[in-house]
């Protein structure tokens, strides 16, 4: 493999691992405050749906953006007020949440536009635009680095970079601020967070929100970042590798930013089979590659590389002692 | 919150559940610009309407009882098991192994084989997350959505570079050998006065039958089955009682991955003929919106797979004859997982209004 192919790998693994990092980080808040969340596929669908139909319709993908946060975030409430004020099933939430945005897409797609199912292509301002990063022509000719600053980092759309930039918030977030540090004593042990006197209902809402503003931003990527338009099952369970990105990364932001650039790398490479086989000198099967992200999953959770804790109080409800 | 009596907690909230996700369905409809009794309509001819649309609804809530028992028999150990889907499609592969090894001279001999083939396949499936539950403690939940994708990619390999026989094009087996087609209702003497056109529902149909009295008899009549709910109760209380959580984990998962495998025997022996990609259609799903709905007994599932096989089978009708896009049922779907799984409370709370205790008035004296 020679350089310019690296670096066109890289490149796509930059822009596949983006809309898996915005799901991974959406996750975190809301396990990290006790509230278990595998409709984060479910949510990036009906946000990429958002967003390509209003983008179609106004030519704007700023009030597409807005439209896929709205989206994403209608699916977390009844989330929230499922698992928080009824104090139901979080997984079978989350799965059923799957479900009705998976069928809910598509038919209002199709109403709304009658193409099968799908929002019409998007091209222009309706789409998120490449941004140059500064100096990046220029630089180009410096060795080795050069071509992997205008090539890899220079020339994504905004959110690739808003992705990125979440990524040390969110630390400062989780570790800095008196937030953070009660989001996560909440997934902990939230009678102890009720027990100084802030409310458990409002911080782990408040968690669910972030979720969804998240995924929010992933589903509007997926639909004008990505690909151009909204397509039927377009997210193909990237909510769930996201998922799985989440437990390899053990619950943590920076881990989270390694977790999904490897499982991007991973669809980056399953793209360019004929680059693995000429790497390594014999063929890998595609659906290999496809299935390694959550094979490593597997292998994380079983405890064989180090162990992913989930927080203590996930999954549930929390009941006021009266 | 007052509690129901029981059959109250039986009844009531599942209907009660199915008709809020009934309204919001009908809502969704009437935003989409459709009329909600004219959807209604159509599912009613197009799935009960005719024997004809009976043999299809039939033949759905076929693949649904087996996938709804084995929800409930995980439910009962207290464990979620999502991979219904990847362990059916594993099923199919051991049906398909099974059909294919031999020239099968009659579908009595090749039923019971491949029955096993498929509950092997569909239990191997289970096993592993399983192991990984009851010995690392690994989420099963998040094990058994990481398997189903892995079984789709592994079944995805297998028909495009090993099962493929040489000089077909669509990802698939070969066709299984005329030994192994089961009879329809069609074939079978007598039934066949009511169902006079071919249908795809098969004998399979009373295999799901046996299968749920056989879960039943081994949910509330055996031994293995008394240990199962314990465990399922209360973790800390069985394991007292000197029930091995390693083992009851193990078996409950295993059971229920050989009924999710068995749903095969009803699509890819009974209907395709050969194994293609994506079998079993999200049916392993269905299994869990079966499962609540039924409130996780045999009888209970065994209706609402008629219910979700009716949903299916009148789902389908909508996309051919109406704008409706057939997604309708999903939407239906996840809104009965929703209500009846995870909104149950709120139902519960809704009910409780009206089980409340008079209260007799206290008379000062």
């Amino acid at each position: 493999m020679d350089y310019a192919t690296l670096l066109q790998i890289l490149d796509s693994t930059l822009r596949l691992a983006t809309p898996l990092l915005l799901a991974c980080l959406a996750g975190l808040y809301s396990e990290r405050s006790g509230i278990f969340d595998i409709g984060l596929e479910g949510k990036m669908l009906m946000a990429a749906m958002a967003t390509g139909a209003v983008a179609a319709l106004s030519g704007s993908v700023w009030l597409g953006l807005l439209a896929g946060i709205a989206g994403a975030m209608l699916l977390a409430v009844v989330h929230g007020l499922a698992s928080i004020t009824f104090r139901g099933n979080q997984l079978i939430s989350g799965v059923a949440l799957n479900f009705v945005a998976s069928g809910l897409t598509v038919l209002i797609a199709q109403s709304l536009f009658r193409q099968g199912g799908r929002t019409p292509p998007l091209s222009g301002a309706a789409r998120f635009n490449p941004i140059e990063l500064p100096f990046a022509e220029a630089l180009r000719g410096v060795p080795v680095l050069g071509p992997f600053y205008a090539e890899v980092l220079s020339g994504h759309t905004a959110l690739v970079y808003v992705a990125l930039l979440m990524v040390p918030v969110s630390w400062w977030a989780l570790y800095r601020t008196r937030f953070g540090l009660r989001l996560r004593a909440v997934g902990e042990n939230p009678a102890s967070v009720d027990t100084a006197g802030i409310s458990v209902v409002r911080l782990r809402y408040t968690a669910v929100a972030i979720t969804g503003v998240l995924c929010g931003l992933a589903g509007a990527y997926m639909a004008a970042g990505l690909q151009a338009g909204f397509g039927r099952e377009m997210t193909a369970g990237r909510g769930y590798i996201a998922l799985a990105a989440l437990i390899f990364a053990k619950w943590r932001p920076w881990y989270a930013l390694w977790a999904t650039l490897l499982f991007g790398f991973l669809q980056a490479l399953a793209l360019r089979s004929d680059v693995v086989t000429a790497t390594i000198g014999f063929e890998v099967p595609v659906p290999a590659l496809d299935a390694l992200p959550y094979v490593l999953t597997v292998i994380v959770l079983a405890g064989f590389v180090g162990r992913a804790i989930p927080p203590r109080a996930g999954g549930e409800p929390y009941v006021k002692e009266r | 919150m007052t509690r129901l009596p029981q059959w109250a907690d039986v009844v009531l909230v599942p209907l009660i559940s199915l008709l809020m996700a009934g309204i919001i369905s009908a809502l969704v409809v009437l935003a989409i610009g459709g009329s909600p009794s004219e959807v209604l309509g159509t599912m009613v001819t197009g799935a009960v309407g005719s024997s004809y649309a009976w043999g299809y609804t039939l033949y759905y809530a076929t693949s649904f009882i087996f996938t709804g028992l084995a929800v409930t028999v995980a439910f009962h150990a207290s464990l979620f098991n999502i991979g219904g889907e990847g362990q059916a499609q594993l099923g199919g592969l051991g049906v398909a192994l099974v059909c294919l090894a031999l020239p099968w001279p009659h579908w009595t001999l090749a039923l019971p084989a491949a029955m096993l083939g498929a509950a092997a396949f569909g239990a191997a499936w289970a096993a592993i997350p399983a192991w990984l539950q009851a010995r690392r403690g690994s989420h099963i939940v998040i094990t058994t959505i990481m398997f189903n994708y892995i079984g789709a990619a592994l079944i995805i390999h297998l028909l495009v570079n090993v099962l493929r026989p040489a000089g077909q094009m669509d990802p698939a087996t070969a066709r299984f050998p005329a030994g192994t087609d089961l009879p329809t209702l069609h074939e079978i003497p007598g039934l066949s006065l009511l169902f006079d056109k071919q249908v795809p529902a098969n004998v399979t149909f009373f295999v799901a039958l046996v299968a749920c009295v056989l879960v039943w008899i081994l949910l509330w009549r055996t031994r293995l089955g008394y240990q199962i709910r314990a465990f399922g109760r209360s973790e800390p209380a069985a394991t007292y009682a000197g029930i091995s959580a390693f083992k009851v984990t193990m078996l409950a998962m295993l059971i229920s991955g050989a009924l999710a495998g068995l749903m095969s025997i009803n699509n890819v022996m009974g209907e395709s003929g050969r194994l293609l990609q994506n079998s079993s259609e999200g049916a392993g799903f269905i299994g869990i919106a079966v499962a609540l709905m039924g409130r996780n007994h045999p009888l209970g599932v065994f209706l609402a797979a008629i219910l979700f096989g009716f949903l299916y089978q009148g789902g389908a009708e909508l996309g051919l004859w109406t704008t409706i896009p057939i997604e309708l049922r999903i939407v239906v779907q996840g809104l009965v997982i929703l209500f009846t799984g995870a909104l149950d409370h709120m139902v519960r709370m809704m009910l409780g209004v009206f089980f409340r205790p008079r209260r007799t008035a206290v008379v000062p004296a």
